[in-house]
């Protein structure tokens, strides 16, 4: 019988050790989406597939999906066929978080009894890192069937008692662009797991324990409780909210009903929108982290995510529905629509508990992605350069304080330096500032958003992927409080720019972005006076 | 004989040590926030009259404050404009764009230091290679000028796109702004802080200019208080980089001053490291507060170039405020003798970071304080004691410790006194263990074969508990761990470091490229810079000393595609294709070393390039370690418990200051000196060396059974 100070020793131990394997990942990382924004995650296992502790990291995204997938692992693989020194990879979008672009690796932990036992296997770590490119169409909506969207691992294994399997080496070098990259980030998500892995059986041995067992239930015990008494202090019943965004090609609506019990709260997206022909289709294992995090952020937020903390929050919807996309539906560009899942589930969970949820916000992000391309290709042989950078509008104002301005919510994204952009690719911004009087009127006042004013530099245009949102459907107020500002593009000619698809910026043109303001919290009129004056003080509201 | 004094200003005390050949004396007086000058001057005249001290034989006078870091904290600074690049006024505001807490729906971002209507723009442009894109908008910058000068500011900051490339736009908006205004004090960026990140450099260049005039009347005042004790040598002060700069220097970039009290604890471990003979030790400083620990690596701390500073949440990364400056590189946590500690949603000990501090203190102060600190705790466990308890003359009262346990921990889980502050001791050692195996993962390090070097008054309470937790095999008390920092300060070399981006890549392979089609490592370019920042560097170190100086280039270096870059040492000599060569062959050795396997194909990217020039230290003389010895006599016995086994045990209580050179003590002890207790467990051992610090390791024959919890 271990103490329970020991107990929970362990259970931060475990925690530092998945943050430990975080951090691994973001330095080795190639891809920008993973240094800048956090996509990625590492948590430790039990024997049974059940998580026990899991990073911290910039992506709610993977919440649940990480949860779920070592279980997976586990019935693909085979019980009879997991042996110390395996490594096992996929990025089954609906085995591992809902896009081919993450990849998972997982690896079994092996561990000797200290009575001289033999060696069994007491655990897994898993990660999963977001990687450069995975071959297909490259990164963007256009793709008809996931076929399209590149290079698709079932659940196996990278490596098998200790060797490499050589052959799968060979097959994902052979499909993707950045073959040095991504084969690069494998290795690294093996080693992060490695590490934990050592780390881990430093730990069974410093407590002199076999097992997991015992920590784990104990993890899973205190976790069951706080989280059952955050849930009482939500009135049972059912709750509906639906939002209605820009979608890709046509406006998507977006429904959720939550069922609040003792035991939990299930979230039922059956009134949602149908499947769309573009990659903005969600397995509904991300939407489920979306909504997921929703709840714990509000309810719950001091409580760390493992397999007892995840489980009262269940989803449903039907096959076909745009929130529960399925095989070969395409879902590469999934986190545009699944961003809102937390702001459409938060609007349910404001009838249940007013006065505790946000205005909504931009939600979802304004990633800047293009190519730039010499505008003279015949005279000019420069390869082209892809450009990525993630920028934010306003997020909704609270109940009792205003919305954060050019910040990004539920995403955990961060943007890029400017410099540093400038430094990696012929671009030039030439602004990159508050947008003033974007945010939603209120007691508490909307985030603000913001004006990004970008050319390519002399000689070049950009081939532009646009994907925004909340051009055509604002970020709403609530309890009185105003819409926030919707988003808009145009170049600086005064030439129009669709929020949408591949367009192209020419040469010596610049694109002027507004982006979103988040929506109000109450009545205006209820603002504290020395809170408008400095509005203005400040140019805030002009 | 040498007569130097060091002079450490902190939260609660100012610390003053003498150094007189060899010895050091020291007085601990209590800081005056108004004026802490007048600290320093009273612990002087104290010292001089209690030891019969000529003051104008005083040869040098160093000092470290925490005035620029506090006025930061508590936003104390100047009235500051920030004149900037039009287009990005809300840089310092914007940040990250990101939430530095995931799970908080009511995070509160940290306030810019520089508010929005305190920014100013002007047209102009330069792009990342240098080059002009829209000329400097000199009728702008003049009706700019004409503002600030109406708007009464205190302080200018000024900051452009790419300046750290050149800044030939900020010195324009510099003679500009001269010419109306020739008194106002200016800081431009790419003087404070020329490297790549306009968010990084924005911001360290406006907290200099917020605490330039608070610094450099307090250095005027201090420096005429000294002339006016009769001491008439130069005054130095310690910057955050661990050396020592001139008085013009430290009022022209004051915001390098602000981590400087740490800065000379790190220099203490470093010098410990040195004497006796250590290649890798870690730092453990323990005040009332925090714990800092750093590493220490051949006897050089080891640095940084980047740091936050005035986190607002619970010391969490990112809620505070970026300075882009070298730094000696630690991490800070809520771990100190005055935390409180608490229960959670989950049932859990939590600790920290609030702190009871020194008012009311902890509940055992009987100060009025009531809630349970990591002290109460240690008094709850024997640890302390009122009879040998000797700091600030408190009398401690056990029963009011037992009392704050129960109500903050003892009751909720359901647990006796004696169990609930094993709960703490146990909680804040792991806390502490967690961030040192962070702290040595992020620098590629395995803590197994480091020695520990514990100061400050809380680390001997607990380093021999997390010397176990940690794996480590040897653990060193010094002498005057009480003044550490201070004592630091005496021991610091002139230096300084100076940094500057500058972006070039070999092509695939780690080859450099033959300079035509494929232009590749731009050799040239680099010999260039890292000559312009050797010259800055030696006329920052001449204005303090004739001496002999040593000269250390690095370079950050990655595979390009990544955003993360290790440091790689410039190996001596003129910098030409061979050298970059060995620079490339020396980055993927170490790319190895931190993340087991290096990445074949891949061109390598220099980022950022740093020369520091540095006095030459005359190196302590070396002391043998003596392994054994005789048992010391203990003047008494009492009981405490050991937190891992959570048993009672007799341990022997030995006065510090009546061991002799070669005594040996065996745990279960309680070492108690006046400003701090060192605690050995049943299977610890001490011996005091010729040093007379205490040199901890672990007996040989319970080495089988002594880290784990169950043993027994």
């Amino acid at each position: 019988m271990t103490s329970i100070v020991d107990l929970q020793v362990m259970w931060n131990r475990m925690i530092a050790i998945v943050e430990e394997q975080a951090l691994t990942l973001v330095r080795t990382s190639f891809s920008t989406s993973v240094r800048e924004a956090g996509d990625l995650s590492a948590g430790v296992f039990d024997a049974d597939g059940r998580l026990i502790a899991q990073a911290v990291t910039g992506t709610p995204g993977h919440v649940n999906t990480m949860a779920a997938a070592v279980g997976h692992f586990i019935r693909d693989i085979g019980a009879d066929r997991i042996f110390d020194g395996d490594v096992y990879i996929t990025n089954d979008p609906w085995k591992g978080t809902g896009h081919l672009h993450d990849i998972t690796v997982a690896t079994p932990v092996f561990a000797p009894g200290h009575d001289g036992a033999a060696s069994r296997l007491i655990g897994f770590f898993a990660s999963t890192s977001h990687v450069v490119d995975v071959g297909g169409r490259g990164y963007g909506p256009d793709a008809r069937e996931v076929y399209e969207e590149g290079i698709r691992i079932p659940i196996m294994k990278w490596a098998e008692r200790g060797e490499l399997n050589a052959d799968l080496v060979r097959i994902i070098r052979n499909n993707v662009r950045e073959a040095d990259q991504v084969v690069g980030d494998i290795h690294g998500l093996a080693a992060s797991n490695e590490t934990g892995r050592r780390r881990l059986l430093e730990m069974l041995d410093e407590f002199a324990i076999d097992d997991l067992d015992e920590v784990a239930t104990f993890v899973f015990d205190r976790t069951h409780d706080a989280v059952m008494q955050a849930l009482a202090a939500v009135p049972d019943g059912v709750y509906e909210n639906s939002m209605d965004v820009d979608g890709y090609d046509r406006p998507v609506h977006l429904a959720v009903r939550l069922t609040v019990s003792d035991t939990g709260i299930h979230a039922d997206f059956d009134r949602t929108s149908p499947i769309s022909p573009f990659g903005i289709n969600v397995p509904i294992v991300y939407a489920q982290a979306y909504f997921t995090y929703g709840m714990l952020v509000a309810l719950a937020p001091e409580l760390p995510n493992n397999f007892a903390s995840l489980a009262p929050f269940t989803v449903g919807a039907p096959e076909g529905v745009i929130l529960n996309a399925v095989e070969p539906d395409p879902v590469s560009v999934r986190h545009v629509l699944g961003h809102f899942v937390t702001d459409l589930c938060l609007g349910a969970l404001a009838e249940a508990m007013p006065g505790t949820v946000p205005a909504e916000g931009a939600g979802a992000l304004w990633n800047f992605q293009a190519s730039a391309r010499a505008a003279d290709p015949v005279g000019d042989p420069r390869p082209p350069v892809e450009l990525l950078m993630f920028n934010s509008g306003g997020t909704g104002a609270r109940p009792t304080l205003d919305g954060l301005t050019a910040t990004a919510f539920p995403s955990g994204v961060r943007t890029m330096s400017v410099e540093a952009t400038e430094q990696v690719g012929p671009i030039v911004f030439w602004r990159k500032e508050i947008r003033a009087d974007s945010g939603g009127p209120g007691r508490q006042r909307g985030g603000l958003g913001q004006v990004i004013e970008v050319a390519p530099a002399e000689g070049y245009l950009f081939e532009f992927q646009a994907m925004f949102d909340r051009v055509d459907h604002a970020a709403r107020g609530r309890d009185g409080g105003g819409d926030g500002a919707p988003g808009a593009l145009r170049l600086d000619d005064g030439s129009a720019f669709r929020a949408k698809g591949k367009q192209v910026v020419p040469a010596g043109r610049r694109l002027i972005m507004e982006l979103p303001g988040g929506g109000g919290f109450g009545d205006i009129d209820q603002r504290d006076p020395a809170a408008v004056a400095d509005d203005r003080a400040q140019g805030y509201v002009t | 004989m040498v007569l130097r004094i060091g002079a450490d200003v902190g939260g609660t005390f100012t610390d003053v040590v003498m150094q007189r050949g060899e010895d050091f004396v020291s007085t601990k007086v209590l800081t005056t926030h108004e004026a802490p000058e007048r600290g320093i001057l009273d612990g002087i005249s104290a010292l001089s009259a209690d030891h019969g001290v000529d003051l104008s034989e005083v040869d040098r006078v160093i000092h470290g404050t925490t005035l620029a870091t506090n006025a930061l904290i508590e936003r104390r600074g100047a009235r500051t404009a920030f004149v900037t690049t039009a287009g990005f006024r809300d840089v310092i505001e914007t940040r990250t764009e990101s939430r530095f807490e995931q799970y908080d729906l009511d995070i509160v971002l940290p306030r810019p230091l520089i508010e929005r209507r305190d920014r100013f723009v002007v047209p102009e442009r330069l792009a990342a290679d240098g080059s002009t894109l829209l000329d400097f908008d000199v009728e702008t910058a003049r009706a700019v000028a004409a503002d600030i000068v109406a708007g009464g500011y205190e302080a200018v900051a000024v900051g452009f796109l790419h300046s750290y490339r050149d800044g030939r736009h900020e010195r324009r908006f510099r003679d500009v702004l001269v010419e109306v205004a020739p008194d106002l004090p200016m800081s431009l960026s790419c003087e404070v802080s020329p490297q790549m990140r306009e968010f990084e450099r924005f911001n360290t260049v406006c907290a200099n200019a917020y605490v330039q005039p608070l610094m450099a009347s307090y250095l005027r005042r201090l420096a005429g208080g000294l002339t006016d004790l009769g001491i008439t040598c130069p005054l130095f002060l310690i910057h955050s980089g661990g050396g020592l700069v001139s008085v013009e220097t430290a009022a022209a970039f004051p915001v390098r001053l602000v981590e400087s009290g740490p800065a000379g604890g790190a220099i203490f471990a470093a010098h410990l490291a040195s004497r006796h003979g250590r290649d890798r030790v870690l730092s453990f400083d323990m005040g009332g507060t925090t714990a800092k620990i750093a590493l220490i690596e051949d006897q050089v701390p080891q640095t940084a170039k980047t740091f936050e500073v005035a986190r607002t949440t619970r010391f969490k990364k990112g809620s505070g405020m970026p300075i882009s400056i070298p730094v000696v590189e630690m991490i800070e946590i809520g771990a100190g003798g005055g935390s409180i500690a608490s229960v959670d949603l989950l049932g859990q000990i939590r600790i920290g970071p609030r702190s009871a501090g020194s008012e009311p203190g902890p509940a055992a102060y009987g100060l009025g304080g009531t809630d349970a600190t990591v002290t109460d705790a240690n008094v709850q466990l024997g640890r302390l004691e009122p009879a040998t308890f000797g700091a600030s003359a408190i009398d401690l009262d056990p029963r009011a410790a037992t009392t704050a346990l129960m109500a903050a921990i003892g009751a909720p889980l359901g647990l006796e006194a004696t169990a609930a502050a094993v709960g703490v001791a146990e909680v804040v050692d792991e806390n502490m263990a967690n961030a040192a195996r962070v702290h040595a993962v992020e620098n590629g390090r395995s803590l197994a074969e480091y020695s520990m070097v514990a100061f400050g008054g809380g680390a001997p309470l607990h380093a021999t508990r997390l010397m176990d937790k940690l794996g480590i095999e040897e653990l060193i008390v010094p002498t005057g761990a009480g003044v550490g920092s201070a004592i630091g300060f005496l021991l610091a070399p002139f230096a300084y470091e100076a940094v500057r981006s500058f972006h070039t890549a070999t092509v695939a392979d780690g080859r450099l490229g033959d300079g035509v089609d494929d232009p590749g490592f731009d050799v040239a370019g680099a010999r260039r810079v890292l000559t312009e920042l050797e010259d800055e560097s030696r006329s920052f170190v001449r204005q303090g000393t004739l001496a002999e100086v040593a000269v250390e280039r690095q370079v950050s270096m990655r595979y390009r595609g990544q955003g993360w870059e290790i440091p790689v040492r410039v190996p001596d000599g003129s910098f030409d294709d061979h050298a970059a060569e060995q620079l490339v062959h020396e980055f993927t050795k170490t790319y190895e070393r931190f993340f087991g396997r290096a990445i074949e194909g891949l061109p390598v990217e220099a980022v950022s390039w740093a020369v520091k020039v540095a006095s030459i230290i005359r190196p302590p003389v070396p002391v043998e370690t003596i392994p054994d010895g005789p048992s010391a006599e203990p003047a008494g016995y009492r009981t405490i418990v050991d937190p891992p086994s959570a048993t009672e045990a007799t341990a022997a209580v030995v006065p510090r200051d009546q061991l002799a050179v070669g005594d040996c003590i065996a745990g279960p002890a309680v070492i108690v000196e006046s400003q701090t207790t060192t605690i050995l467990a049943a299977h610890h051992v001490a011996v005091v060396q010729h040093d007379r610090s205490l040199r901890v390791t672990r007996r040989p024959e319970q080495a089988a059974q002594q880290i784990g919890p169950d043993a027994s």
